[in-house]
């Protein structure tokens, strides 16, 4: 489990709106690129002074590539980093809050207590 | 000294600016009795006729993050820049710049600090619309300088809401033993039941209204025992998985004070949330 990597996708990618635009259009590569050069920069140092250890599980590498919000859910994203970042990339394609719903009805399925989302 | 003119509590709800300024078949129904019940809120504050806004609030993963953060924080700076991009995008919220009380900011930390509240500060701090929210909806001008303060309700694990009452009570000191003749308001946002990401979110009410109703009795009565005896970081997560937000009505219940009757209560059932706002003048209701 790396929840806090997981977490750290959605806020980088979420703050930047050109990542934004390529987590949407290629989620894959993006997921890849995004893991091997940023997953180990830590964020208010010089690039020089990466961490070394940082990587995704397989189960997050391919939520993360298949933009599978449920699956984050379950596995303890934060989720207001990835309702953000998701309504970011897919809110436009639908009519006022669809998106938002829709989103929510896919996890209608999931009962208290929610996964756990300390990191 | 400095006297607390008025102590406001309020949900910071981003869509308020959004509904409030559109016009036309963008604006939604509800856009008119919204703005009327800000009005009078606004008016609550106005006529408090505050030199300085303490303004209570938390961080929604902008400038704080995982590998860096703080329970409690006091920004200490001349100026605060405001909102982000991802609020921009999505709330439509505009680019601030607000002015700072670096003196007022110092003695909180340092009498703070002594009080037994290890507060983290930051020199340079961009707020988000916790914070702009209650300035949009009460100090639309944005003139005033502000100590912005945040709280963690956000990223566990988080201070237990019996911390947050009781910083609550040590803000109300620390402003009332600082030695500058200042009106001051105590402003602090947070929620009620709310669900970011799950799957009661966006629904025709917030996620539990009977919570919501019961919140708002809680925070207008000051019944600070009653919501201690119920209120705990596991039972937060039942009426919504965002609801630890209300530590922060729970931390203004504590600069109000145990048994402080709220001079103005008001609230708004709207979709995905209730809306809520009180105001207390502790020092009597100004003419």
């Amino acid at each position: 489990m790396s929840k806090y990597l997981v977490n750290k996708f959605l806020y980088t990618v979420d703050r930047d709106p050109a990542l934004v635009e390529r987590y949407r259009q290629d989620a894959a590569g993006t997921v890849s690129r995004w893991e091997q050069e940023l997953a180990n920069t830590i964020l208010n140092c010089t690039t020089d002074e990466k961490s070394t250890w940082l990587a995704f599980t397989d189960e997050e590498r391919r939520a993360l590539r298949e933009h599978d919000h449920v699956a984050l859910f379950g596995l303890g994203a934060h989720p207001f980093l990835t309702l953000t970042l998701f309504i970011a990339m897919f809110g436009r394609d639908h009519g006022p809050l669809e998106y938002q719903k829709a989103y929510g009805r896919a996890l209608q399925h999931l009962t208290l207590p929610y996964p756990d989302i300390a990191t | 000294m400095a006297t607390v003119a008025a102590v406001i509590a309020s949900t910071h709800h981003p869509f308020y600016y959004r509904a409030s300024t559109a016009t036309g078949a963008d604006r939604p129904p509800f856009a008119d009795e919204w703005v009327a019940k800000i009005e009078a809120f606004r008016e609550t504050l106005t006529k408090a006729r505050p030199d300085i806004l303490v303004m209570v609030g938390s961080d929604h993963f902008h400038q704080l993050w995982l590998d860096n953060m703080p329970q409690f924080l006091v920004g200490k700076a001349p100026y605060f820049d405001a909102n982000w991009y991802n609020e921009e995008r999505e709330f439509g919220l505009p680019r601030m710049t607000l002015p700072g009380e670096e003196r007022l900011a110092e003695h909180i930390l340092r009498n703070g600090l002594d009080a037994g509240f290890d507060l983290a500060f930051s020199n340079e701090l961009r707020i988000d619309h916790s914070i702009t929210c209650p300035i949009i909806t009460l100090r639309p001008e944005a003139d005033l300088p502000i100590v912005p303060i945040y709280t963690n309700i956000f990223a566990p694990p988080l201070p237990r809401p019996g911390r947050f009452v009781e910083l609550g009570r040590t803000i109300r000191q620390l402003v009332e033993s600082w030695p500058i003749d200042a009106r001051l308001a105590i402003i602090g946002t947070g929620h009620l039941s709310l669900e970011l990401g799950g799957p009661r979110q966006f629904g025709e009410h917030g996620p539990d209204p009977a919570f919501d109703r019961q919140a708002v009795d809680w925070i207008a009565g000051g019944d600070l025992d009653g919501c201690l005896a119920e209120v705990t970081l596991d039972s937060l997560h039942l009426p919504g998985n965002a609801t630890h937000g209300f530590m922060d009505f729970m931390l203004m219940m504590g600069v109000a004070g145990a048994g402080a009757k709220a001079d103005h209560v008001d609230s708004l059932d709207l979709f995905h949330t209730m809306e809520a706002y009180f105001t207390w003048y502790p020092n009597g209701v100004p003419a």
